[in-house]
């Protein structure tokens, strides 16, 4: 229960990180706030030959408005700021309401959004916001900056496009014209991860859905938006029936596994469940955007 | 690959400075290096709270932060809080509530409320569950120490008028 040994190095800038992560040749770990990666140090289920510790890097902790109404949100932002932040509970509610499920107290304080997004958990509520909200994320690289949709970043359980000299350093929302939305997730315990969840935002024209996303997480390898789902509700009222069909169409699609947790077909009940849910409190805030969170 | 690192950080108002293993956990170094023992070390990774300090301010599990990382760093454990002659209003709630039994969970339960409270200007019973949900007990039970942490809350909202004015308002 105690990590191997390894290095420790503790860079001050951007480019030394990716310089040191690339001196390590993919034997280096980055650590950032570590509330997925000391666990499997503990378990000796992964044992870096050393770990860049970007905590000390300037400028990688902010949350800044972006003239067009969205955030850039810089990889070190810790989850509890992001839950609370005015700026993100003004913007994208959404998010701030899904942050309230992710883990207890100490683990928000730590824990930061880029190592979420990095660790890629399949059952992790962060990267399915992201691809919810259609994020860019910024990653930092040996020849400088790239940018990639928050769909193209997740590429399996615990996988992602990152290169091992890579960093993630920047999330940038853009803007969120919605009323309407509503983020469920069902977990066994407050602050586990998701059997299932789901976050949709839309808005309402003339009682008709439209520019609806709807994304489900803990069902599959990574995140997924439902875009036959999606299609199928804009410019349709958001009746049961229409709900009805949304729910079988996801059910259709997701592809959850059995695990101690809970079978394939449990998931799959629990996670349409949650999407008729969804699909009504996101109907209801859109015609009365006034409404508060649950 | 046993390279040590030398650390300087605020413990309990005290500057200390060691050499230490990067692979350290703060947990270990609070126990072994500075002989802390009301941190306690339960799981060793992350879920069960009983390992939870503050380090500047904030909550932390001292099991998932490496010693190093605290490199700086103002770190308040249980120790901190009080004295056994001279206890801190939450630990006398706690006393007084028969918020503990064994006494393993305690120091994390603690620390927990303490951010809770500071964070949180008027948390509903609600929020008091949530919070203490990631720490485990398993012999007290949960009743007496939810009660002990709502006591110090509605006497710190009685002692204030600030806070009794907003204590009806929680947003969500």
């Amino acid at each position: 229960m105690k990590p191997a040994a390894f290095e420790y190095v503790r860079p001050k800038t951007v480019a030394d990180a990716v310089a040191a992560l690339a001196a390590y040749d993919g034997e280096a770990k980055v650590i950032a706030g570590g509330q997925s990666l000391v666990p499997v140090m503990n378990f000796r289920l992964l044992a870096p030959a050393a770990l860049v510790d970007i905590n000390g890097i300037a400028g990688l902790d902010f949350i800044a408005e972006t003239a067009e109404g969205g955030l850039r949100i810089g990889a070190l932002v810790r989850h509890h700021r992001l839950m609370t932040a005015a700026a993100v509970r003004a913007r994208f509610p959404v998010l701030a309401e899904a942050m309230r499920h992710v883990a207890h107290l100490a683990i928000r304080n730590r824990g930061t959004i880029g190592g979420s997004l990095s660790h890629a958990d399949p059952a992790a509520e962060l990267p399915m916001m992201t691809v919810l909200l259609d994020a860019t994320l910024r990653v930092a690289g040996p020849n400088g900056m790239r940018e990639v949709a928050a769909a193209d970043f997740f590429t399996g359980a615990l996988a992602t496009v990152l290169a091992k000299d890579e960093l993630l350093t920047e999330v940038v929302l853009p803007p969120l014209a919605c009323a309407g939305w509503a983020f469920h997730e069902f977990a066994q315990r407050a602050g586990d991860y998701a059997l299932a969840a789901v976050g949709v935002t839309l808005t309402t024209i003339d009682g008709r859905a439209a520019d609806v996303r709807l994304a489900v997480t803990g069902v599959g390898e990574k995140p997924l938006r439902l875009a036959a789902a999606e299609a199928a509700l804009n410019g349709q009222p958001l009746d049961a029936e229409r709900i009805a069909t949304a729910v079988a169409t996801v059910r259709a699609a997701v592809t959850p596994s059995d695990d101690l947790h809970g079978s394939a077909d449990y998931r799959r009940h629990l996670v349409g469940g949650l999407v008729g849910r969804a699909l009504q409190d996101a109907g209801r805030r859109a015609r009365n955007p006034s409404q508060k969170s649950s | 690959m046993n390279r040590t690192m030398t650390i300087s950080l605020t413990v309990n108002g005290q500057r200390v400075e060691r050499a230490v293993e990067p692979r350290m956990h703060l947990a270990d170094f609070l126990r072994e290096e500075l002989h802390l023992i009301g941190t306690h070390i339960g799981c060793e990774h992350g879920i069960c709270g009983a390992c939870t300090v503050l380090m500047n301010g904030d909550s932390v599990r001292a099991c998932l932060t490496f010693a190093v990382q605290a490199d700086g760093a103002d770190i308040t454990t249980v120790e901190g809080l009080g004295r056994v002659d001279e206890l801190s209003p939450l630990q006398q709630a706690f006393r007084e509530h028969h918020a503990l039994q064994c006494g393993f969970c305690t120091p994390g339960m603690l620390i927990t409320a303490i951010d809770l409270m500071q964070k949180d200007i008027a948390p509903t019973p609600a929020d008091v569950r949530d919070a203490l949900s990631g720490n485990l007990c398993r012999c007290t039970g949960y009743q007496n120490i939810v009660e002990a942490v709502l006591a110090v809350m509605a006497a710190r909202v009685r002692t204030s008028d600030g806070a009794a004015s907003v204590a009806g308002e929680g947003d969500d």
